[in-house]
């Protein structure tokens, strides 16, 4: 139970930074690389409004989560944009080089300590039991919680809002979009925002729930084996591969080797890669056959 | 001044020249006179940076074959650096292999990875390769952790200086001859790449597949070729930095030295040998170049916490800028320069931008 408790647990982790990887990809087809730093950002935003700001969590974490999507924003207007036009791999070193500058910013800010923003929010984290016999923290629930709510709410979104079809369709075909008078950069822009939000929600949690510091990104890596073994444009995809990489991971500290759990998701990527390089949700003619 | 126009050529010779210009002979002499007594005159230090240099450039012309000229996306170069620095670290410590037996191992098994992260290059295309690629650099960080932890070598694998033909290579200037030596070869290799049939296949390679494949290229072979020899210099260069550095550990080869890698021929100039060449020696240099900038600021006192951030960010940032507003690297910078400089006062381009 308690490995089954575990499996949920971190595939939800997965989830959370997933969307922001699957949201890029379906605006931009371009994949950021520097999600992970964005989540650590979101991190880092939860312990500044904590210190500076109000102690109180209903406002310290709205407030952390307004600033992540505020990054995102930034970043398509400052340097996704410029990219339009530009070769998807150049694109995708730029996503490398603003990790970078994240990752940069927070150390000459906040040094490279560890820190834990919950304490500080007068918080604990409880252990719960679950029925079964298995425990897990207070907030290992509330991040299944929001990993749930997150991908309940951007299915609602994309579905039945106006907004989240035109999301859909610019995503679809940019060029059919606009002609029909749709702003695709507001719309690219917007998922931008809400790919960077899951990722500053991914990092509160976190933070919260582990520790923080500035090299939190590396999770970011193994969520996009995540996304492909998904498929890297399908959404309902994810909660699969999130479920199939996080059992693997698991299994592979339970019964193998903790040093070999590192590498599980990329494993799960290389052979998802050799069988079936589109992820199980995606889109066969997205990817490009030679 | 003598200036090759590079469309007026009268003989086949002339058009296959390495150095056409008596301009450009002279260059290339006075850089080799000039590389061989710089030991006699420079300090320790600058040495030290050359040769450093030389190292990286070769890790970089080896990438900028792959991606610059076959167009084929590799985020796994530090897999192939750890795995020919591995190669050479586990055949000295297990069996004491002399380094005429660990080099050609290492250029093995550089070679057999490449093939293996090749063969995914004929389903995939792009994004999805170069995941596969960094996949793999994790794969092959693993195996190497795997071993220093599994054999007691919690902090690396010590490589004692090599011995060959009875010297042993254990000073400064002598790894500074050595490597430089090496760097030239590859430049060599790389510049006569661009004239031959392998070149030119993986440009057309690069520009556009099925046009080279009805042109009569045979593109898994040559995409497959791309792979193994781009891998099997870098796992070379990675065995000369075991002995150069005289220690392996896994540490070494993170993901960051792939960015390191990518962004040498990024702000070089992707698919150019001197690209390659300048965007090496421009991020080796950086960081030196930051730590005296302040330490010219602010003489004495130890190097504040925030040094070692801010010379990671300025690399970022330079790569990010290039990307954004001067794709052709540092190499289209000068080519603009030079036509400026040869064409004043007129304002015209020549029809083709010239090597």
């Amino acid at each position: 139970m308690q490995a089954v408790a575990g499996v949920v647990v971190l595939a939800s982790l997965y989830v959370l930074l997933g969307v922001g990887y699957v949201l890029v990809y379906r605006a931009s087809r371009v994949l950021n690389l520097a999600q992970g730093d964005l989540m650590m950002v979101g991190g880092y935003a939860l312990f500044a409004t904590v210190t500076t700001v109000s102690a109180s969590p209903f406002i310290a974490v709205p407030l952390a989560l307004a600033v992540g999507a505020a990054v995102g924003v930034l970043v398509y207007a400052l340097l996704m944009r410029p990219m339009a036009g530009h070769p998807v791999f150049a694109a995708v070193l730029v996503t490398v080089s603003l990790g970078i500058l994240l990752r940069v910013a927070v150390v000459l800010v906040y040094t490279d300590q560890t820190r834990y923003p919950l304490p500080a929010m007068d918080l604990s984290n409880p252990p719960v039991r679950l029925p079964g016999g298995a425990a897990v923290s207070a907030l290992d629930v509330v991040t299944v919680a929001s990993a749930a709510a997150l991908l309940g709410g951007l299915f609602a979104f994309l579905r039945l809002s106006r907004l989240g079809i035109r999301m859909r369709a610019a995503a679809e075909r940019p060029l059919l979009a606009a002609q029909r008078g749709i702003d695709f950069h507001a719309l690219f822009a917007l998922s931008w925002a809400l790919a960077s939000f899951a990722g500053a929600l991914a990092g509160v949690l976190y933070a919260s729930n582990v520790r923080l510091d500035p090299s939190l990104g590396i999770l970011g890596l193994k969520a996009f084996a995540v996304a492909l073994v998904g498929g890297l444009d399908s959404l309902g995809g994810l909660v699969a591969g999130a479920l199939i990489v996080a059992t693997v991971e698991v299994l592979t500290i339970r019964h193998v080797n903790p040093l070999l759990s590192d590498v599980s998701p990329f494993l799960c990527l290389l052979l998802m890669l050799l069988v079936r390089p589109w992820g199980l949700w995606g889109t066969r003619e997205e990817l490009e056959r030679v | 001044m003598a200036y090759g126009s590079g469309y007026f050529k009268t003989t086949y010779e002339a058009d296959m020249a390495l150095v056409d210009t008596r301009l450009r002979r002279l260059a290339l002499a006075t850089l080799i006179v000039g590389l061989a007594v710089l030991p006699r005159v420079a300090s320790p230090f600058v040495l030290e940076l050359v040769t450093q240099t030389a190292l990286a450039a070769v890790g970089a012309l080896a990438l900028n074959m792959l991606t610059g000229l076959a167009g084929q996306i590799s985020l796994g170069h530090a897999g192939f650096l750890c795995a020919g620095a591995f190669t050479v670290g586990i055949l000295t410590e297990s069996v004491k292999a002399p380094p005429l037996v660990t080099l050609p191992a290492a250029a093995v098994v550089g070679g057999l990875l490449g093939l293996v992260v090749g063969v995914p290059s004929l389903r995939l295309k792009g994004l999805y390769l170069a995941l596969g690629t960094l996949a793999m650099h994790f794969v092959v960080l693993y195996v190497a952790s795997e071993y220093q932890a599994r054999w007691g070598f919690n902090t690396g694998v010590s490589v004692p200086a090599p011995t060959v033909a009875g010297v042993r290579f254990r000073s400064g200037v002598q790894w500074y001859y050595v490597l430089v030596a090496f760097a030239m070869l590859t430049t060599f290799l790389s510049v006569n790449l661009g004239r031959s049939r392998v070149g030119r296949a993986w440009m057309a390679i690069h520009d556009r597949e099925i046009a080279a494949a009805s042109l009569g290229i045979a593109v898994a072979r040559y995409k497959l070729l791309a792979f193994v020899a781009s891998s099997v210099l870098t796992a070379l260069a990675g065995a000369l930095w075991a002995y150069y550095r005289s220690f392996v550990s896994v540490e070494a080869f993170s993901f960051v030295v792939t960015i390191e890698f990518i962004a040498m021929i990024v702000i070089g100039g992707m698919g150019s040998t001197l690209g390659a060449l300048l965007g090496a020696g421009f991020v080796t240099l950086l960081p030196y170049g930051i730590d005296a900038v302040v330490g010219a600021l602010a003489p004495g006192g130890a190097a504040p916490y925030w040094l070692f951030p801010l010379k990671f960010g300025a690399f970022g940032l330079l790569m990010a800028l290039f990307l954004v507003f001067e794709p052709l690297g540092l190499v289209g910078i000068w080519r603009r320069a030079r036509t400026w400089v040869v064409l004043w006062p007129l304002r015209y381009a020549p029809l083709r931008t010239v090597r």
